[in-house]
């Protein structure tokens, strides 16, 4: 399966949802798509990874790319998971401590730091 | 006697199929259905790592994946020809990201596999990791 990606806005978020597997292969068309936001003007980003079958390290090099630009424009990037599977990479990378994740898109819009 | 081999061109599309081998060839071998997603993870790690490694020293030959079913163990060993001494990239932004994911994939990896080995020199790198076996695994 292939990357899905898609944008939406929600009062001054943007929702992306991210679908099927992120890998070596497919991380740098969501890196892309993050940048892309982040120069349009987009700093406060909810990344929805419900539909995520397979993260590996270069989506979470990705990711904490997308935070570190979303900062620098004094940002934020929330990720929005209930898997498992997915949940356990962060934790073993310890990024659990750099990304807020949340149950739910609502409760991640909802969100204020 | 490896029990499967793969050798693909480094090249990040072939990443999956390595994965999807590996996780048949496992499954196969009677490694417990819990554990395959994470030996999915650690091997598409372990490949991926290999590609980039491939990609920054310029070379032309193929990653090498070997799988071994053994007595009670399953082993996969995946083969970089890239010597452990980095070159000095001239893009110091691009050799800072390869080298925050070539950590990551390595915390992924010991942070999954329990029996792991990192083996390097000066003709190249392998990264073996063994998983044990159903005791009643179907022949």
């Amino acid at each position: 399966m292939d990357l899905s990606l898609s944008t939406r806005t929600e009062g001054d978020r943007t929702v992306v949802e991210v679908g099927g597997e992120i890998d070596v292969y497919t991380a740098p068309k969501l890196r892309e798509q993050l940048v892309e936001l982040v120069n349009d003007g987009n700093h406060h980003l909810v990344v929805d990874m419900e539909r995520v079958d397979f993260l590996d390290s270069t989506g979470l090099g990705v990711l904490v790319g997308g935070l570190k630009r979303v900062r620098a424009q004094e940002g934020s990037l929330r990720l929005v998971c209930n898997q498992e599977r997915i949940l356990k990479i962060f934790r073993i990378t310890g990024l659990t401590k750099v990304f807020p994740i949340h149950e739910s898109v609502e409760e991640a819009i909802a969100a204020t730091d | 006697m490896a029990t499967v081999e793969l050798r693909f061109s480094a090249s990040p599309e072939h990443v999956r199929t390595a994965r999807l081998v590996a996780a048949a060839v496992a499954r196969r071998a009677g490694v417990e259905e819990s554990v395959l997603d994470e030996l999915r993870l650690a091997v598409g790690e372990a490949c991926s790592r290999a590609v980039g490694l491939h990609t920054v020293h310029g070379l032309a030959t193929p990653v090498r994946v070997v799988l071994t079913e053994g007595e009670k163990t399953f082993s996969i060993e995946v083969g970089d020809d890239a010597p452990s001494v980095v070159p000095s990239p001239r893009d110091e932004a691009a050799a800072e990201a390869a080298e925050e994911t070539d950590e990551l994939g390595l915390a992924v990896i010991s942070g999954l596999v329990d029996d792991v080995e990192v083996i390097s020199d000066s003709h190249g790198g392998k990264i073996r990791m063994t998983w044990p076996t159903a005791t009643a695994a179907f022949s």
